[in-house]
């Protein structure tokens, strides 16, 4: 996928978040800089305490940085109160106001930014209708479900228009089914209303399907942005291609870099074309990925060979684990069909071939 | 043999049953400790006073006509007097005095501690509840220390050679508020914490979030979400303000009468316990109006906005 050109609606520049004192010193974000850009479905992906909340709460104004800039089309927001700033949040619990009705919370932000009442009940309706709320507009929140408040909350943080609309892992308090609705839901509006969505998540299968690109984060640092496909099929360093879908981890020598590519030699001696994560230093062991889907088991000889471990199946699809001669294990994805058995069995001396495009070279 | 019906009848009779033997206990406090002594006070209103106090058994309507009426000495004729009444207004208007200042001191008291880390509230709560240990005339008395003429402040003040007379504190109105706010604030605090505690600071995040500032957070967030502490505190602190007898006694002097003050001596030098009781119950009315009223408006503004 080509990269499109776009203004930056968020840059982040050498943002550092440091929380306590002296020795307790915690760096939360650790020099970040990335930039968003406008009408951008933006994910900031990473297990629990990488930062992406932190990050999040900074371009909301909740807590402000320890060094560097955030900008705003191009205007240094970071020292603003959050009443400042075009930008609004959906919260993790919604916090909605309970001595509110639905509509009132819808219109708090306009009528804060005294807006005439006339613009505010319209604009209110305008909303309900968005998030198809309008029989409801009368409730209090605690008398609508779970995921009718999270409407209530994505119609709250929408009404004012902001620039850019932050959400805190706001579908992980709805069950499966109603999640996947509002993934569905939340990308519909991020079309409708074209304002740029920064989404907060640990869900790397929810990040993969909503976002236009996804920054990685760990230890407060941002680790690679990129789009999905980016993310999964070229991940950049080992912590990326662990925590996004199943990897396979190979060690091999790298010889012939250029544009990008380079010659494997894999333990086992074989040689295939892999692609070079940007910033890799010439080294003797390199880690070489290869996702479990694109490699074949082959009953003949493959670029890699083994012994068949343990055989998972999953109905769509069958996960041979393969301990190969070099002792590393190895697991291969075969789509299911019809036929009975995979063709393999526990046991199986099998050959592992590797596509000419299915792998490639960690930077670390 | 019984039938299924005869036996859920019977199970459900003997849990009745079970339900008032269980609850007895708390039920006969409540009419001994509550109840008979008020029904004590109504007779003895309605009674007549005895020449060296108490009470005489003969009916009379004396005592409750005394609470705004005067008889004569000399023909025996009522007339209206407006004596007690304006000690009753004046009462009230300390009493509100007190709460309103109460709570502009105790809210944001109440904020500072709720929003410290939880483990260092219990040390803030412990500080403010440690006033409660020493007796209130005690108190009162040190309060009266810091005021009068040759009091702390004064003192101070006439070193540093800012004032030459010391101010005239100890006896006025203001003395009493510093008084009767000292002793009333940790009642104010109490109930504003405990509803702040349970506030979700992600709505005053959400309010700053939706272009709300400080102040609009304060009245469009918190007041609303802390309601029921601001009226738990202001009934607590009303009430007991409304009939206040040390504070008022020890620092406003005997020229500025309170109510608590007021029945006190219909009891003591006056020797007349039935006025005593029919403005005891006078009070306790007025306390029921006024709280009836409050609920009720502020029940009917809930009711508007929603």
């Amino acid at each position: 996928m080509p990269e499109q050109p776009g203004r930056s609606a968020i840059e982040v520049r050498g943002v550092r978040k440091v929380f306590g004192s002296g020795e307790s010193q915690v760096a939360a974000l650790d020099t970040v800089s990335v930039s968003i850009r406008e009408n951008e479905f933006f994910t900031l992906l990473g297990p629990s305490g990488c930062g992406k909340t932190t990050l999040l709460r900074l371009i909301a104004g909740f807590d402000f940085p320890s060094a560097g800039e955030i900008l705003l089309h191009g205007q240094d927001i970071a020292p603003l109160p959050p009443f400042r700033r075009p930008v609004n949040t959906v919260f993790q619990n919604y916090a909605l106001f309970p001595h509110m009705t639905v509509a009132e919370n819808i219109g708090f932000g306009l009528e804060m930014l005294g807006k005439p009442k006339t613009e505010v009940k319209a604009r209110v309706a305008e909303m309900l209708k968005l998030v198809k709320m309008e029989a409801l507009s009368n409730r209090r929140t605690s008398q609508i479900s779970g995921g009718q408040q999270q409407r209530v909350a994505l119609a709250r943080a929408l009404a004012p228009q902001p620039k850019v609309l932050l959400l805190d892992e706001p579908l992980s308090a709805l069950d499966f089914k109603l999640r996947k609705e509002m993934q569905i839901e939340l990308k519909r509006l991020q079309h409708e209303t074209g304002i740029t969505f920064i989404f907060v998540t640990h869900d790397q299968e929810e990040a993969l399907t909503m976002s236009d690109r996804i920054a990685v984060m760990s230890s407060g640092k941002i680790l690679q942005v990129g789009t999905p496909w980016d993310i999964y099929d070229k991940p950049a360093e080992r912590f990326v291609a662990d925590f996004i879908g199943e990897t396979n981890f190979l060690t091999a020598a790298i010889s012939g870099m250029g544009n990008g590519k380079a010659r494997a030699t894999l333990k086992s001696g074989a040689t295939i074309d892999a692609t070079v994560a940007e910033g890799f230093q010439p080294k003797d062991n390199a880690t070489v990925v290869v996702r479990p889907e694109h490699a074949k088991l082959t009953s003949g000889k493959g670029d890699l060979s083994g012994t068949v471990e343990n055989i998972v199946y999953f109905g769509t699809d069958t996960h041979i684990h393969v301990r190969l001669d070099s002792s590393e294990s190895f697991t291969v994805r075969q789509q299911n069909t019809r036929s009975a058995g995979c063709g393999f069995e526990r046991g199986d001396k099998v050959g592992i071939s590797i596509g000419n495009d299915a792998a490639q070279v960690l930077r670390d | 043999m019984a039938s299924a019906e005869q036996v859920a009848e019977e199970a459900e009779r003997r849990e009745i049953r079970d339900r008032w033997l269980l609850s007895a206990p708390a039920l006969i406090i409540i009419f001994l400790a509550a109840t008979g002594p008020l029904l004590i006070v109504v007779i003895y209103s309605f009674l007549t006073p005895g020449p060296y106090g108490g009470v005489v058994w003969k009916f009379s309507t004396d005592g409750w006509l005394s609470v705004l009426m005067q008889r004569d000495i000399f023909d025996d004729t009522l007339a209206f007097a407006d004596a007690h009444l304006s000690i009753f207004w004046r009462s009230a208007k300390l009493s509100f005095l007190t709460t309103i200042l109460t709570l502009l001191f105790g809210f944001p008291t109440a904020y500072f501690i709720a929003t410290r880390p939880a483990r260092q509230r219990d040390i803030w709560l412990f500080l403010i509840t440690i006033p409660f240990w020493t007796n209130l005339l005690i108190r009162t008395f040190a309060i009266q220390e810091v005021i009068r003429n040759e009091g702390l402040v004064n003192t101070v003040l006439i070193k540093l050679g800012i004032i030459s007379q010391p101010i005239q504190m100890m006896f006025t109105d203001f003395a009493l508020m510093v008084g009767m706010t000292y002793v009333y604030l940790p009642l104010m605090v109490l109930p504003l914490y405990a509803s702040m505690e349970k506030i979700d600071f992600r709505l005053v995040e959400a309010g700053y979030d939706l272009y709300a500032n400080r102040f609009q957070v304060l009245r469009r967030v918190i007041i609303p979400l802390v309601k029921p502490g601001i009226i738990a505190g202001s009934i607590l602190v009303f009430i007991p303000a409304l009939g206040a007898y040390v504070t008022p006694r020890v620092l406003g002097g005997s020229k500025n009468m309170m109510l608590g003050s007021l029945i006190e001596l219909q009891f003591g030098q006056g020797r007349n316990w039935p006025l005593g009781s029919a403005l005891s119950l006078s009070l306790m009315a007025i306390v029921m109006v006024a709280l009836l009223f409050y609920v009720r408006s502020v029940g009917r503004r809930d009711g508007a906005h929603g």
